[in-house]
């Protein structure tokens, strides 16, 4: 079970993986997440953005940046290892439907769960802008993918060392103001981002989703540690979302929970380098 | 021997108190409190007991223990005998020994309570309780129940908490196929991620799961029914012929109050979640964190509150102040519970409540402001319900706040499962048998009752396994 089927390094720290999850690939749909677990003893639970899934081989494929602990250890994983836990889909799906023409924002490994998503509104036949930003030409994941799927493609560095160098703000704004609008604009990066993507859509009116990665225990509603303000009532993202409409987040208060255990994470680390 | 006592002679045999880890020690440490009576103290215990004809402490135990029975039995010297006559009525001894409200069951209506004025002074039916299951483990006896021949009937339990491994073992008797699903990475339920080490070890619910195993049921972790697989999935293309729902009541209240998504604020369901299911107690080997709190604010009067409260205090904080709205007599939690909070050093703020959370400039919790409260008339629950003081406000200053006052149940299954009747808290409605709206779906435990005890849902957990047996063999 959970054996790693592919493993692909996609930069210094991004990896792709491919993992054996049967019925996760066939009852998963865009949007929803798993929570895996390196090792179910003392490990901890994270929750990863399913990336994508292959119902007939019965795997689910997973991107990640190895920045934390687990995501430290699960980078070390190889080929025909094994995760310990990996639970799921869970989340509500995206919702999904026509709305003429849509712009889809990946920042960073954000791109990686906006894939699915991007997806399946070109299949519902929508026209699609994609906006793919990232701080380097290094960091740029899965350009082969979006330019796929993609009416248009727009792809920004913070360097200009690929594409555009401009925020992904930019191009965001200038699609909105477009005639017609663009019916909805999903946004998923870093939490900053989808903060400033919601600010550069609100003058314009457009409609905008986010997916929320925040902290979590079991993601089945339990804990409540991902909870998050969005307008003046209080979601868990993992039974709520993750998607919420960008424009009500809180973002810095979203923010600020996301710093909750900076300190440990930083004594951690010091122990995983004295190790080495 | 016990025969030759007269009544008098047995109330005059002491309460035997029972050994327990020094208040100071225990503070620093994980491990049990209470250590159990040795066999001296429990004959003496037992032969406290009256024999009384009507027996009053049975109509007190939710599953009708013949409490006479196995507290006569001890005395006798017989531990085989009482542990076989507790296994009639109760699956979990070890562990409902440990956590049953029995000051409000079974030991209430003690004759011996009352003819020493004192319920705290009645047949101490819980120890006893625990003392011949520990006695039965410690010295290996555990039988594995016979199974019967396999019928080819396959019934799903959704949840491994009280209720789950009650129906799991009494429909596998009956030579049914069982799968367990659970939804975290270790089964348990409540007892594994929420009842902490200290007052129930987590080895005694293991024993439970592994005899389960033994007989044969197969245990599905990292599975949300729901999610993972629907109900309608179970039913129309896994083949199982029954299922049972023993989700429970996992899904925490808030107070809605300023300052409640602040960093630093804690659903009790996910500090103790993080100190107990993923050990982040064990802060060399567990990779989950857990705040380092210096002053804690745990809110409610339950069980849960003093779980969380008492953790706080293992895990190092200097002060854990519980804030509950009524007075003692109101608090819904074990007497030994807050007894043993109070030794630990916890300070009891009572007809206080919170008003709101206070922030530093980061947006962590520095302060908690309160209201101090009076008891006015009777509310609805009977007991006088608590008026704030106007311009009583006050703070105290706190770095985390532990939220316990409450569970409602998860929305997850009622979302996922078209027709399944659930009441306006959310709880599935089950006739006298157990049975859902659905057919084939029984449900039992806090997901029916709303959050309740491990008694009561081991209580509905057998009373929905007798159904399940009896449909299947009618189909047989």
């Amino acid at each position: 079970m959970n054996r790693i089927l592919f493993r692909e390094q996609l930069s210094d720290t991004v990896f792709l993986m491919r993992l054996e999850a049967p019925l996760i690939a066939q009852e998963r749909r865009a949007g929803q997440f798993i929570i895996l677990q390196v090792d179910h003893h003392f490990g901890e639970r994270i929750p990863l953005t399913i990336a994508d899934a292959d119902p007939v081989e019965g795997s689910i494929t997973i991107v990640f940046q190895a920045v934390g602990r687990t995501t430290r250890q699960l980078a070390l994983l190889g080929e025909g290892d094994h995760v310990e836990a990996l639970v799921g889909p869970l989340g509500s799906p995206t919702h999904i439907e026509y709305f003429g023409s849509v712009v889809c924002v990946g920042g960073g490994i954000g791109v990686a769960p906006l894939h699915p998503i991007a997806q399946a509104l070109k299949a519902a036949g929508n026209h699609l802008t994609i906006i793919m930003g990232a701080r380097g030409r290094e960091l740029l994941i899965l350009e082969r993918q979006m330019a796929a799927i993609a009416d248009e493609l727009v792809v920004c560095t913070d360097d200009g060392s690929a594409g555009r160098k401009a925020l992904v703000t930019e191009p965001l704004k200038e699609v909105c103001a477009r005639e017609p609008k663009p019916g909805l604009a999903v946004a998923i990066g870093p939490p900053l981002m989808m903060k400033f993507c919601a600010e550069a859509t609100r003058p314009f009116g457009v409609p905008t989703v986010v997916s929320l990665n925040t902290i979590m225990v079991d993601g089945t509603g339990m804990c409540g540690g991902c909870r998050v303000t969005v307008g003046n009532e209080t979601k868990f993202v993992c039974v709520d979302g993750p998607e919420f409409d960008g424009h009500r987040v809180d973002f810095d208060n979203m923010i600020s929970r996301l710093s909750a255990y900076r300190r440990q994470e930083a004594a951690h680390s010091c122990k995983l380098e004295e190790a080495r | 021997m016990s025969a030759a006592l007269s009544p008098k002679e047995r109330l005059a045999i002491p309460p035997q108190p029972m050994p327990e880890q020094d208040p100071f020690a225990r503070r620093a440490n994980m491990e049990e409190v209470a250590l159990g009576y040795t066999p001296e103290q429990a004959r003496l215990e037992a032969e406290r007991c009256l024999q009384c004809r009507n027996a009053p402490c049975i109509a007190g135990c939710p599953v009708a223990i013949d409490i006479p029975g196995f507290v006569g039995a001890i005395a006798d010297g017989d531990n085989q005998r009482a542990i076989g006559i507790i296994k009639q009525s109760s699956l979990l001894p070890a562990v409902c020994g440990r956590v049953c409200p029995q000051e409000t069951q079974c030991q209430a209506p003690c004759t011996v309570g009352k003819a020493l004025k004192s319920t705290g002074k009645a047949v101490a039916i819980g120890r006893l309780e625990r003392y011949v299951a520990d006695w039965e483990r410690e010295n290996g006896l555990v039988d594995t129940p016979a199974v019967k021949p396999a019928t080819g009937k396959r019934v799903g339990i959704v949840g491994t908490g009280p209720a789950g491994l009650t129906v799991a073992a009494d429909v596998r008797r009956e030579g049914h196929e069982v799968v367990l699903f659970e939804a975290f990475h270790k089964p348990g339920g409540v007892m594994v991620y929420g009842i902490p080490e200290f007052r129930l070890p987590k080895r005694i619910v293991q024993q439970e799961i592994d005899a389960l195993l033994a007989m044969g049921c197969r245990l599905e972790t990292n599975f949300v029914i729901g999610r993972t697989r629907k109900i309608t999935d179970l039913l129309e293309k896994d083949g199982f012929h029954a299922l049972f729902i023993g989700t429970g009541a996992g899904l925490p209240r808030f107070m809605n109050i300023e300052g409640e998504n602040l960093v630093g604020v804690y659903s009790a369901n996910e500090y103790l979640t993080r100190s107990n299911l993923m050990r982040a107690y064990d802060r060399d080997r567990a990779a989950t964190p857990i705040f380092e709190s210096e002053k804690v604010a745990v809110l409610g009067g339950g069980n849960v509150a003093m779980d969380a409260a008492r953790t706080a205090v293992r895990l190092g904080a200097r002060e854990v102040h519980l804030i509950y709205r009524r007075t003692e007599v109101e608090m819904p939690a074990r007497v030994e519970e807050v007894h043993h909070a109070k030794e630990e050093g916890i300070a009891f703020h009572l007809l206080q409540n919170p008003k709101r959370i206070l922030a530093d400039e980061r947006g962590w919790v520095c302060g908690i402001e309160c209201l101090k409260y009076e008891l006015g008339e009777p509310d609805a629950s009977g007991r006088r319900r608590p008026v704030a003081i106007p311009g009583s406000e006050f703070e105290i200053e706190v770095d985390t706040v532990i939220v316990a006052i409450g569970n409602d149940s998860n929305p997850l299954i009622r979302q996922t499962t078209p027709g399944l009747e659930t009441n306006r808290w959310g709880n599935i409605v089950v006739d006298e048998a157990g049975k859902s709206s659905l057919d084939r779906i029984y449900a039992g435990g806090d997901i029916v009752l709303g959050a309740a005890t491990v008694i009561l849902a081991m209580g509905e957990g057998r009373r929905a396994a007798r159904s399940i047996n009896a449909m299947l063999a009618a189909e047989a």
